[in-house]
């Protein structure tokens, strides 16, 4: 069993009126099955109101089931009395980074959680050293949250959860507020994490760029999984994804709209790389081609 | 409406130790109709800088002019000024607070003491504009999706009847088909009402597919000013300050380095796709 999962989950937002009658009941999740394997790079796509913001407070209780299960690391979050202990295992950063620092300085930022489970002084500075460093923010440990770039105060947003040692983090949609090198900034730090520290990884984003290198996608709809596979699995559906309102890579589209054309590529380009070694094999055909024709 | 800003200043904590530029000398003057795509890192100024196309930051030095007055002039009508440039922040949705959509959006045009007639007027064409028929009127709006949302709240600047546009970062934190529907509606009103745009991004590719011109702010200044195509041919020096160029154009830049002839204006897929296949069928130029 992996570290998350979860059976039959379901999960209604219930509005009441004044008198406590239930008004009106939204469906978020229906009937999600899901494992997720320890140490995995896991990217959930999919449109506004899908369900993904609620399936990922799931994963450390902040919203339980309706029907269902939830398992991280076979601790059930139903159960009371395991609430801290599933908190301690998996760590959430959002969008906002704003909305997330309350130290005056970094350091003492990243200190704020292990110090409210009573971790001894000399312990919390410790992992104060080691999160910084994780998230290559150790410059600036001295410095206030306000001047840094919002790349930067994601980082420390991520630092400040790694020193609550997680064995995963759910990140929603960690860059979505950020500029193109804040971006390239918290992707880099997360795979990191993920290749050099094993911390499984679970991804929400809107950017398909940034889940090119997961190790498994996701795709939700109404609240169900209705995708699921490789990257590159996942982004050769051209069509299907569309339909969910998702898209693909700006490389992936270019080498689907050259394929539908009737140029020889394969499916599911991911990578700059790939598209350029692909075209230029069609190029040396076309030259070759041509040679012939004009002997 | 043409908007001239001239030697812009504008300075945080003047005086203090804390001194610090947020607008720097900035001068530029936009054409009445352009679609002007704003760049820069967080931090670089972009914000500041809308805020006082419309007058709600004063510069600390420098002149702005709007159809060739200078706002800052004893006596300019503000109020005015403000219904002319109609500005979209971030996460507008967080504004909407009336019980229902239409009434959300009639609150500006209420506000200019309109009559009854022409706030009603206003909001249906408005929210016709943003693709939000009838059905909507009456719900509330944090109901909506988080599209739709933003949509209402695009309205409820469009009712002013603005004849410039500012939106900052009106997609971010939506799907790409929302983002492709807000971008696509704020492309119409440029090409069909004329209405001046511009528009605050961090998506390269989104500018380059709809900016006829590129503004690119870093630390304050003024950096680059030109079209997409010419702005991202510095993609070196964009990387450098905290941006990029489109995707597309480092394909262009790959092939080209491979030694295929292919035009390094290009920054859209559709226009990689012509260009790539135009190589493939002919054999001149390969």
């Amino acid at each position: 069993m992996g570290i998350i999962k979860a059976a039959n989950l379901i999960f209604d937002y219930i509005k009441r009126d004044e008198e406590d009658n239930v008004e009106e009941v939204n469906r978020a999740i229906d009937h999600l099955s899901l494992d997720i394997k320890k140490g995995d790079f896991v990217a959930i796509l999919g449109h506004n109101g899908s369900g993904k913001s609620t399936f990922a407070k799931q994963l450390n209780g902040l919203l339980l089931p309706t029907e269902g299960t939830v398992w991280i690391s076979d601790m059930n979050t139903q159960d009371d009395s395991l609430i801290w202990e599933i908190r301690k295992k998996t760590g959430m950063v959002f969008q906002n980074p704003d909305n997330q620092i309350i130290g005056n300085i970094v350091e003492e930022d990243v200190g704020f959680g292990p110090e409210n489970i009573g971790v001894p002084t000399d312990e919390i500075w410790k992992r104060v050293d080691e999160s910084l460093k994780a998230v290559g923010m150790t410059a600036y440990r001295k410095q206030s949250p306000n001047k840094l770039s919002g790349g930067q105060k994601q980082r420390v947003a991520i630092a400040g959860v790694m020193a609550m040692r997680p064995q995963c983090i759910v990140l929603d949609e960690p860059t979505a507020m950020l500029d193109p090198n804040g971006r390239r900034e918290v992707i880099r730090t997360v795979r990191e994490l993920n290749q050099k520290e094993g911390v499984t990884v679970v991804l929400i984003t809107h950017y398909m760029e940034e889940v090119i290198h997961a190790d498994r996608v996701i795709v939700m709809d109404e609240g169900k999984v209705v995708m699921d596979g490789t990257p590159r699995e996942i982004f050769s559906r051209v069509e299907e994804l569309k339909q969910y309102r998702l898209d693909v890579p700006q490389v992936t589209e270019l080498a689907y709209e050259l394929k539908q054309a009737g140029v020889p590529l394969p499916d599911g380009v991911l990578t700059r790389e790939e598209l350029i070694d692909a075209l230029m094999n069609v190029f040396e055909k076309k030259r070759l081609e041509w040679r012939q024709d004009g002997n | 409406m043409g908007i001239k800003a001239v030697n812009l200043n504008y300075i945080y904590g003047q005086g203090t130790a804390f001194e610090q530029y947020a607008l720097k000398d900035v001068n530029f003057e936009i054409q009445d109709g352009e679609f002007i795509g704003l760049i820069g890192h967080t931090g670089s100024g972009k914000s500041t800088l809308i805020q006082h196309l419309n007058g709600l930051l004063k510069a600390t030095s420098g002149e702005i002019y709007v159809n060739g007055e200078n706002i800052y002039s004893p006596g300019y009508n503000m109020k005015a000024l403000r219904s002319k440039v109609g500005l979209v922040f971030q996460y507008p949705e967080h504004q909407l607070f009336e019980v229902d959509v239409f009434s959300d959006v009639c609150f500006g045009p209420k506000n200019q003491g309109l009559p009854k007639e022409e706030i009603e007027r206003r909001a249906r064409e408005a929210l016709s504009l943003v693709g939000l028929d009838e059905s909507y009127y009456s719900q509330s709006p944090f109901e909506l999706s988080g599209g739709q949302k933003r949509r209402v709240a695009i309205a409820g600047v469009l009712a002013m009847e603005p004849q410039v546009l500012i939106l900052d970062e009106p997609t971010a934190g939506l799907d790409p088909r929302g983002r492709d529907e807000i971008l696509d509606q704020i492309d119409r009103l440029h090409r069909e009402r004329g209405m001046t745009i511009i528009l605050v991004s961090h998506s390269m590719e989104d500018v380059a597919k709809y900016a006829d011109r590129l503004l690119v702010m870093n630390h304050g200044e003024k950096l680059f000013d030109g079209p997409p195509k010419e702005v991202f041919k510095h993609y070196k020096e964009l990387e450098q300050v905290g941006l990029a160029a489109p995707q597309i154009t480092y394909i262009v830049q790959d092939l080209r380095s491979r030694g295929i002839d292919i035009d390094d204006n290009i920054t859209t897929i559709a226009e990689a796709k012509e260009a790539i296949l135009a190589l493939l069928s002919g054999k001149e130029k390969t």
